[in-house]
């Protein structure tokens, strides 16, 4: 299962050279960087953990590359995202969002049903990974 | 309380029988607009042996305080704050016999927060009225002090993203076909195949409300098991547009309501409930945190000519003040009527929170929306994914492209249609991203992304030769060289 998160989640997983070009365009627009990582990639779980502040006033996408870089090494077996933020009057929200890193497997979701009156049904998605406590859910964590 | 404004009283002024329009006081060509008052622009083509003006000015009156004869009692009121007032005209361009009427309403006119009330007064009886040939209202500028009487979009364009979770890209969506006919199981794997090969949505067709073939509440339970199956699939926020249309309020909130229950993230009407049950069901969107899906249906009967109606972008400004979340304005390069100018004045008035006046567009006034959340236009009809660095450059990112036919006609089945369509999407995106020019490089992006795609591939086989290149009727009539409007 290939999860489906971010701008280009359709697209083979970017090269550095690919994601350096993304960068360079949000910083372009004057969106300031940052980068974010998870092993709960439940589809409405919104707060990653942040790996250290938005970069703001950064010109050149080489300080955010370094950051993913480091990001990346400490949590081999999470997703992380970058997020391009654009706080101008009316937006003040996330302008770009794309997967940076995926664990090597990905277990998927259980679609989980609970049978109500009237043919109706509760569902609920969960991923496979969260049945294990956080740090615990992938290997490499 | 006194309220002082230029008097148009004179003796000859209230003798009893039928007056010019314009010696009422409905023409003040030196009336200097206010802030606060509504504008309208109509297309004015005045019978045969009218004068423009006098037509001009029976539109302000007919749309305001007038009737044909003098009646005394206007001199109980302070009439000439109640009266409309034209106050310019200009020829068309092009088109003789046509004239622009620029007309200014007193906020006092109208009921805070009713497009019911401000329509019956603008579009009310003037239609109809014989000494013109035929009248088309162009446009209209909304004060602040108005528009701040209206809810507005339920959400919006920023807080639906952030519903989603979906950022930086247009938002796909399909139309399950056929329209009619299809079972409710049979629906439900429409929905269930075409969100799991990558779209963000699937809709209900305006004319699926609940028939004896599918009703209501079995598509809802069948389609929100397709949206959770797909949801699953993928670990993306799904929806299915729940046309809930219906023939009573008290119905379609019946159906909102169960729509909610089952988890759905967004429900939609039919332009042809009428204003105030959009009203209605904008409000109750915004209660429930639902999203509100509007199908223009009937719209191109009285907006697409254009010596006669309303036109879109004045029907996009009061989806805005009626609160819908989506509306659908038009493709430019599909199978139904948009010039690219006309289509982008569309845009920016449903998106932008400030529109300048731009007649190239048919923006005939400038407009500030003052922060009322945008409207995310619908790009629907006749569109595929060998068009998508066209609509990708007319249109940006804000906007939610349906390709209904390029999705379920696709040879190797819906799922490889919705594929096809997302991964020509992102390459796009990220293509626009890297600099490349999309017009130029386009079908180079395209081509290129489907050697890691089969189904984009047979996709642009399929169709990447399709156009519908006709002549529209609906263009601004705009010489660059005129003066520009107030």
């Amino acid at each position: 299962m290939k999860f489906r998160h971010g701008t280009f989640s359709y697209l083979p997983d970017f090269t550095d050279e690919e994601i350096g070009a993304q960068v360079a365009y949000a910083l372009s627009q004057g969106w300031p960087v940052s980068v974010e990582h998870t092993d709960d990639p439940h589809p409405r779980n919104v707060y990653w953990e942040m790996w250290g502040l938005p970069m703001f006033d950064l010109a050149e996408p080489d300080g955010v590359l370094a950051q993913i870089d480091e990001c990346r090494a400490t949590h081999p077996g999470r997703y992380v995202r970058v997020q391009a933020y654009d706080a101008s009057l009316g937006r003040q929200s996330t302008a770009l969002s794309f997967l940076v890193q995926r664990p090597a497997q990905e277990p998927g979701f259980v679609l989980e049903r609970q049978e109500g009156s009237d043919r109706t049904q509760r569902y609920a998605v969960r991923p496979y990974a969260t049945n294990r406590p956080a740090g615990a859910r992938y290997e490499g964590g | 309380m006194t309220i002082s404004e230029e008097s148009t009283e004179t003796k000859e002024r209230w003798d009893p029988g039928v007056q010019s329009y314009a010696g009422m006081g409905y023409w003040n060509p030196d009336y200097v607009p206010k802030d606060t008052d509504v504008l309208a622009v109509f297309r004015v083509a005045p019978q045969d042996g009218v004068e423009p003006v006098e037509a001009a000015a029976a539109v302000a009156g007919e749309s305001s305080t007038a009737t044909w004869t003098v009646v005394w009692t206007d001199r109980l009121t302070a009439h000439t704050h109640y009266q409309a007032k034209a106050y310019r005209i200009d020829e068309v361009p092009g088109r003789p016999g046509e004239y622009f009427a620029y007309i200014a309403y007193d906020i006092d006119l109208f009921e805070e927060g009713s497009i019911a009330n401000l329509t019956s007064s603008i579009i009310g009886n003037v239609f109809g009225f014989k000494p013109l040939k035929a009248l088309r209202l162009e446009d209209m500028r909304i004060p602040v002090a108005y528009t701040k009487t209206f809810q507005g979009p339920a959400h919006g364009i920023v807080m639906e993203r952030e519903f989603l979770n979906k950022y930086g890209r247009p938002l796909l969506g399909a139309t399950i076909k056929p329209k009619l006919g299809l079972s409710a199981r049979n629906y439900g794997r429409v929905v269930y195949e075409a969100c799991r090969g990558g779209l963000d949505f699937t809709k209900d067709d305006e004319n699926i409300n609940s028939q004896p073939f599918m009703r209501w509440r079995d598509r809802f339970l069948f389609g929100m098991e397709g949206v959770n199956r797909a949801m699953a699939e993928t670990g993306e926020i799904k929806g299915h547009y729940f046309n809930v249309t219906a023939g009573t309020m008290e119905e379609m909130y019946e159906r909102a309501e169960f729509a909610r229950e089952l988890g759905s993230v967004v429900v939609m009407v039919d332009l042809t409930v009428g204003y105030t049950a959009i009203q209605s069901m904008a409000n109750w969107a915004r209660r429930n945190g639902v999203l509100l899906h509007l199908h223009r249906a009937g719209h191109s009967t009285y907006t697409r000519q254009k010596t006669h109606g309303v036109s879109f972008r004045v029907i996009a400004k009061w989806c805005r003040l009626m609160g819908v979340d989506h509306v659908h304005a038009g493709t430019v390069v599909g199978k139904l009527e948009g010039d690219p100018a006309t289509t982008r004045g569309y845009y920016d008035t449903l998106r932008e929170n400030h529109v300048p006046l731009n007649p190239a567009n048919g923006i005939f006034f400038e407009q500030d929306w003052a922060s009322l959340p945008g409207v995310m236009p619908v790009a629907s009809g006749g569109i595929h994914a060998g068009q998508m660095h066209q609509l990708l450059d007319l249109f940006s990112d804000d906007v939610i492209l349906q390709f209904g036919g390029g999705t379920i006609g696709h040879p190797y089945g819906i799922a490889a249609g919705a594929e096809a369509n997302r991964v020509a999407l992102e390459a796009m995106v990220k293509a626009r991203n890297e600099g490349r020019d999309l017009l130029r490089e386009g079908p180079d992006v395209l081509r290129d992304a489907a050697k890691g795609c089969r189904p984009l591939e047979a996709a642009l086989a399929t169709w990447g030769e399709v156009d519908f290149d006709y002549t529209s009727t609906d263009a601004p009539d705009f010489v660059p060289t005129a003066s520009p409007s107030v």
